[in-house]
This record gives C-alpha cells, structure tokens and sequence, in this order.
C-alpha cells in the first residue's frame, strides 16, 4: 500500500488512487461477506456468459457482476424492477473508478424471512415426529397405477410422463391436477391428495413441481399441506424442485426424490430390466419343464422294471429256466442210461465171443455144407460120392464122399 | 388343472401374468406333476410368456387426467 507524506499533500495517479482505494474496500472484511437488498436495473447477459445489472433504492446506485460460474449456479431468471438481495464481495472497477458489487449468490427479497419461517415449521413438525424415518413406508417395487398430483401445465408433468413412457409404459398415470404455487396451491394439494387417497387408489401417489425460489415452493413448506403427506395412506414420494431443494413435504414424505424426473424413477422399473427378468423366466421354463419330462421318464423306466418282475414274461422265463435245467438232467439221466447198456453190451459182447464158431473151429472142429451152402447136421443129409463143402479155422476146401454114410448106434 | 383356476390370458396385467408364469416354473421345479400336467404347465407358461411380451411391445402408458377439484379439502388423519 502507498505511504503518505503527513506535511506534504500527495499527488497521485489516477490509477494509484483506484488501486488504492480498491485495497481499502478488499481489505475490509464486512465489504466481502455482505447482503444487499435492493431492485434490478440495466440488466444484461454478456456473451461470455457474465451478467451485469445495477441495484437500486430510492436514492442511490450500485454496479453489480455475476461472474459466469456463479451465474450458471443460479437458480432463477433475472429481469429488470426484480426486488433481490444479492450476497457478495464490494470491489471497484478499476478502469471506470466505479465501486461494483460481485454476487456470488442471489435471492428475491424477503427469502430471508421465509428461510426463518420455514426452519420454525420445519422444527415444530419434527418435534410432532411427522419426519421420524420409522413412518416411513416402502415405495412399492412395481406400481401398476400411479397418482400424480402436480400441476397440469408445469415441466414436472411432462419430466414424469416421458420418464414413465420410456422406463415402464405398462403403467397408468392418473393425474389429479393442482396449482403448485400461490394463496390457492396448499388448499388444491390437499384436495388432490384426498381425491387420489379416496377415489383413486393409485399404488403410490407422487407429488411433484418444477424447480423455482423458495417462495415459488412455499406451498410445500405449507403445514397443513405437510400433514397430508405425512397422513395420506397411500405412499407418497416428492420430486419438488432441484437437487438442493428441500421442502417440508420432502421431510414427510415415504421417499423424496430430487426431482420429478428421479420421483417417476423411483416408482418405476426399467422395461430393459423386465425383458431381461422374462427372457430368465421363459429358460427356467424350459429347463423346468426339461427336469420335469426327465423326472417322469425314471418314473416310468422305474415301474417298467416293476412291471417285468410281475409279468408273465417273467414266469415264461422261469419256466424256460426250469425246462433248461429238466433238459440237462434227462439228459444226464440218458447218458447214464446210454453208459449202462454200453457196459451190457460189452459184456453181451464177451458172451457173444464165446459163442464164435471160429473159436469153436480154431479148436479144430470143422463146418460141412452141401454145395447149396446147407450146414450138415445129420448124417441122413450126406450121400456117397456127395461134393461137400468143408471149413477150418484158417480156409476152406472141397471133398467127396467115398464112404457109405453110417448112423452112430446111439441114435 | 381345472379350468375355472386359470383365467382367460388375455385380461391378464403384465403384472399378473408374470407372477402366474413365476409360479409355472416354480410348480415345474419342485416336479411330482404328471407328464399331462407337466405339458399343460408348460404350454401355459409358453402363453403367459407371450402375453407378457406382447404388453411390453404394446404398452402406451394409460394416462388420465382429472377434473380440478375445487372442492374444500377435509382432513387427513392417519
């Protein structure tokens, strides 16, 4: 900072004095942490994204800049004769030596007393415990049919009709229509409450209204409003404004979403995740249906084996068994038979043996024929000079009779 | 299954009709059906299937709007 001759009076650029200046007011720490309450005038939008307008009262005037970030983060359209309080640091525009208010955050005057009033409600209906968690009651997994209450005209309508037309078109959406903001909005939010609660009998009811001020939402910090979300029978999920928005309904409600958008959301499936749970199912069917076939066919080949212990078959087959086993035993019984007369016959047959006239010859007895092959047995057979035939053992030859055949005297 | 248990698919919600063809499956699963059972089974839930797909390829979501009521509100009481 520049330092000053006590005796001599300085002479200064104007630029040494903006600066200096400029280093007093940022120096001071009320100056850079400040509301001001007044109305907008000259408001402009820079291209760059800037916005430029001067607060006034009665008397006097004040340069005012919302830097593009803090703009962007604003939450309500400036116009001008708009009464606000704009919160920031006083700085001075060094190329003009104008004294200039950065906002860096904006309310429309009187918010101020609403945000104490709303903290004084909001503390009442806790101590009612209309906020305990343990009232809270489960957002039905799947909703056929789903209450809206919200205005007809609003963004809220259209943010939940396209969400629930893209994520689960199976449902059906009844409106009971009711202005959101004004004197007249906490009477109409109840009316449609009641409607949707006695008449209706959605499977969840969602109450719903675009972004705006706290005072565009007062309706929802209303306390009668406040004690028909948190007494209506049918669940109740709130989508009120912006992500940083929170209103007394919010803090009643079974769920709050943080926009309409994110309420249809919350009571909604995904029709991607449906196909992909049906396909599952249509494969278990299969593979049940598949189990089952197998189940009944062991069941079948289970009693077919039954059937074939009891059957006929089976005795025929045992008979058969039986029959083999006959069989083998008769035919044991003939080979034995059959060895039996072998052994006879070899017996017979040394009998027989003993019965061969050749042995009889080999003794040296001899068989006479006639030449007709008659075997003599009696001399009255034999004539003289009669062709017999003789036999030995070892041949045969021919011989003549020349002697009168004679009769043994015993004869 | 007799027939007056199983209601015409058609006027089945998807809602309906898949929670009938979960209960197919499950029925099929535990098994102890008869083959003639275990075949209805089956083609009823080929049915339910279908008709589940077909609301998904038909669904418009039903939308309703009601009268604005200007009717006092009374009081809720839980």
């Amino acid at each position: 900072m520049i330092s000053f001759d006590q005796l001599t009076p300085p002479v200064l650029q104007v630029s040494q004095l903006i600066r200096f200046l400029r280093e007093l007011i940022e120096s001071e720490q009320v100056l850079q942490d400040i509301w001001i309450a007044g109305e907008i005038s000259n408001y402009t939008r820079a291209a760059s994204g800037h916005l430029y307008f001067t607060l006034k009262d009665q008397t006097s005037s004040l340069k005012c800049v919302i830097w593009k970030g803090s703009a962007l983060r604003l939450r309500m359209n400036l116009r001008d004769g708009m009464a606000v309080e704009a919160h920031g640091a006083v700085s001075v525009y060094e190329a003009r030596g104008e004294c200039q208010l950065v906002v860096d955050a904006l309310r429309l005057a009187g918010e101020g007393v609403l945000f104490q009033e709303f903290l004084r409600r909001k503390a009442l209906l806790e101590s009612e415990g209309l906020f305990d968690s343990s009232r809270k009651r489960s957002i039905p997994e799947i909703s056929a049919r789903i209450g809206v209450v919200t205005s007809p005209t609003g963004a809220a309508l259209q943010d939940i009709l396209n969400t629930l037309e893209r994520r689960y078109p199976l449902a059906e959406l009844i409106l009971s229509p009711a202005t959101v903001q004004g004197d007249q909005a906490p009477n109409q939010i109840i009316a449609a409450l009641k409607i949707q609660n006695q008449k209706i009998h959605p499977d969840v009811i969602i109450l719903a209204r675009g972004g705006g001020s706290l005072e565009d939402l007062w309706a929802f910090n209303d306390e009668e409003v406040v004690r028909a979300v948190a007494f209506s029978p049918i669940p109740i999920v709130t989508g009120i404004g912006h992500e940083t928005d929170f209103t007394l309904c919010d803090f009643a409600a079974d769920l709050r979403a943080p926009t309409p958008t994110a309420a249809a959301e919350q009571v909604s499936p995904n029709i991607a995740d449906y196909l992909d749970r049906l396909c599952k199912m249509v494969e278990s069917l299969s593979v049940a249906v598949n189990q089952s076939l197998t189940l009944i066919e062991d069941t079948i080949s289970a009693s077919t084996d039954r059937l074939m212990r009891v059957s006929p078959r089976g005795q025929i087959e045992n008979n058969a068994r039986r029959l083999d086993e006959l069989s083998s035993r008769w035919l044991i019984a003939i080979r034995h038979a059959y060895e039996i007369q072998l052994a006879h016959l070899t017996n017979l047959d040394g009998r027989l043996a003993a019965l061969d006239p050749q042995t009889v010859l080999r003794r040296g007895y001899a068989v006479i024929r006639t030449e007709d092959g008659l075997t003599l047995r009696s001399i009255k057979q034999v004539n003289l000079d009669q062709q017999i035939q003789v036999q030995i053992s070892d041949g045969e030859f021919c011989a003549k009779v020349n002697t009168h055949p004679a009769k043994h005297g015993r004869d | 299954m007799p027939k007056n248990d199983t209601p015409q698919i058609d006027t089945l919600t998807y809602e309906q009709a898949f929670s009938e063809l979960e209960k197919v499956v499950s029925t099929l699963e535990e098994g102890g059906a008869t083959l003639n059972e275990s075949v209805g089974l089956f083609q009823r839930g080929q049915a339910l299937a279908k008709h589940c797909s077909d609301l998904i390829e038909k669904a418009r979501l039903k939308v309703t709007i009601l009268e604005q009521s200007d009717e006092a509100p009374g009081e809720f009481k839980g």
